[in-house]
């Protein structure tokens, strides 16, 4: 049995660091996931974590230097938000292209300009097409569950891709909520030691990694990449079973969870803490809607989604993203496996625009009257 | 589920009596949130937390607009912001102010139920600085109920390892005796 804390999600995702026994951590902090950077020195630093920490100058140097440390085969972390991880983006298709399993907590924060330092999604979103697992969290749980479920899925032989575990920027990061902590040696046992198959930068035994691959050689990486996602639609809901097993949590098969879908004539799809306050609203205002909630949005389960929207009176998306000029990202992905299902578009949250009930009802009702399908509809906006 | 929100100035630890009011909940087996007003804090400038307290796993994530209870860390806020905003009809109040200054106060805090203790003089008598947050919370378990002074006394120590935990357990049990309903 576990132990329950009263502690934010930046702690929920240091503990979670910690039970997993990582090598090296090189982190640069950014609010609103500083203080995962602070927990993570003085874990450290008083020897309750036997990890190199790695002061680094910068985010582009943090993922950097988890790259090369992830490329000698230890376990890594980094974590970042924002402008932070925009600041990564390059190095981001490196260490997805090398295959290296690290992993990533990103307190999604939104963008400048105008300065924000509060939640959306468009950090992580930005980030979609860099060949990362991205999941998605709701709950403090969840961080310190997924963390740690991260590294069976990256170290995984048929994934070895690299995973950014994303949560709510202060809606989580900064909101303290009791958490069931596990022993740390369950946890050890659970996620294993991480033993490098294929490559390692190793003196005693010298190889090149990450070289040049010309017109004759690069698609057929890309396409294995592209395989290995696909892969990962299988060993998610595994670890996410196997995780259950052991600890009794799960979060319905670790790519989506479906609320109240079956008996549901409206169903919305959202990403994120925002799903909390959707169970409430079904539970306490609106028992004939439904939720799916997208966990892993790479590699997106597609199918299972449209399975559980078919026939159904309406669908609806929430973005706390947007792409400007087209439609917002988790609509397009739904709509693009399911081509046939009316689907509206809403846009809420960004830059910390906080979605409170009466938005989350008006959501329902954009989906009840069919609007929304082929242009956003922005909830709570005075332009 | 029970709503609080908690109005101080930056540097009187709201934010704090937030999480030791979500700790002690834990304590009490409840179940809790507690989380700042998300943004920049400058020392003496007005600030809020928000505390939500039920028997059951709080699912809800947006923010607080009709608390149950409000604390005020500090009288001079009466008046320059509204602190009983969105209270609910039934709500309470209660507010670190002196017997002398709730004449005038009261007029500003309406109909509601109010509660009062002097914090700022327990605090600077029990800590030396006054800072009335844990002081505050000790009156606000005794005024309402939601939690148990217990409970509050081993948040405090939790959150306060070592003789800064006594002094601050000595504030919230001092104003759990003191505090007073107008």
């Amino acid at each position: 049995m576990g132990e329950v804390h009263v502690v934010n999600g930046n702690y929920s995702a240091a503990e979670a660091v910690k039970a997993v026994d990582v090598d090296v951590i090189a982190a640069y902090p950014i609010t609103p996931q500083t203080p995962v950077v602070e927990y993570l020195s003085e874990f450290v630093a008083n020897g309750e974590l036997d990890a190199e920490f790695i002061h680094v100058e910068s985010e582009h140097s943090a993922i950097s230097a988890v790259v090369g440390a992830s490329a000698t085969g230890v376990r890594v972390f980094t974590a970042t938000a924002s402008q932070g991880l925009a600041l990564m983006h390059e190095v981001l298709f490196i260490a997805s292209g090398m295959r290296l399993p690290i992993v990533m907590t990103v307190a999604n924060r939104a963008l400048s300009a105008p300065i924000n330092i509060w939640c959306d999604h468009s950090d992580t979103m930005a980030q979609r097409d860099t060949s990362w697992i991205q999941l998605y969290c709701e709950s403090n749980q969840e961080i310190y569950d997924t963390v740690i479920q991260a590294y069976r899925i990256a170290e995984n032989e048929d994934v070895l891709l690299p995973v950014m575990v994303c949560y709510d920027g202060f809606t989580l990061s900064h909101t303290l909520e009791p958490v069931e902590f596990e022993p740390e040696d369950e946890i050890r046992e659970f996620v294993g030691e991480f033993e490098p198959i294929h490559c390692k930068l190793d003196p005693e035994e010298p190889m090149t990694l990450g070289p040049v691959g010309g017109p004759d050689s690069y698609m057929e990486f890309k396409k294995m990449q592209h395989e290995a996602m696909k892969e990962a639609l299988k060993v998610i809901p595994e670890v996410n079973s196997e995780f259950e097993k052991r600890f009794g949590r799960s979060y319905g098969d670790g790519l989506i969870e479906p609320y109240n879908v079956d008996d549901a004539d409206v169903v919305i799809i959202a990403m994120g803490s925002v799903c909390g306050t959707i169970k409430h609203v079904i539970d306490e205002h609106r028992s004939d809607v439904g939720l799916i909630k997208v966990k892993a949005f790479r590699p997106f389960p597609g199918d299972d989604i449209r399975r559980l929207i078919e026939g159904k009176d309406a669908v609806v998306t929430i973005d706390r993203a947007h792409s400007y000029g087209s439609m917002p990202p988790l609509w397009t992905d739904v709509k693009a496996h399911a081509p046939d299902v009316e689907v509206s578009s809403t846009i809420a949250g960004l830059g910390g625009r906080d979605i409170r009930v009466e938005d989350i009802l008006e959501v329902i009702e954009v989906a009840e009257k069919g609007e929304g399908t082929d242009e956003p509809v922005w909830i709570n906006v005075n332009v | 589920m029970i709503e609080v929100r908690i109005h101080g100035r930056g540097g009187q630890g709201a934010v704090t009596a937030a999480e030791i009011l979500a700790i002690a909940a834990k304590e009490d087996g409840k179940y809790s949130q507690a989380f700042p007003f998300f943004g920049v804090e400058r020392r003496g400038a007005p600030v809020q937390a928000f505390a939500r307290i039920s028997d059951h796993f709080i699912r809800v994530r947006c923010q607080i607009y009709e608390p149950d209870h409000v604390v005020v860390l500090d009288p001079s806020l009466v008046g320059t912001v509204n602190v009983v905003k969105g209270l609910k009809e039934d709500g309470v109040v209660v507010v670190n102010a002196r017997e002398e200054e709730m004449n005038h106060l009261s007029e500003e805090l309406g109909d509601y139920d109010v509660y009062y203790v002097d914090a700022t003089s327990i605090a600077l008598d029990e800590l030396g600085v006054p800072i009335v947050n844990t002081a505050m919370v000790g009156a606000y378990v005794r005024a309402t109920g939601t939690v148990s002074l217990d409970a509050v006394k081993d948040a405090i120590r939790m959150r306060f390892p070592g003789e800064i935990g006594e002094k601050n357990v000595s504030a919230a049990e001092r104003a759990y005796e003191e505090v007073k309903e107008l």
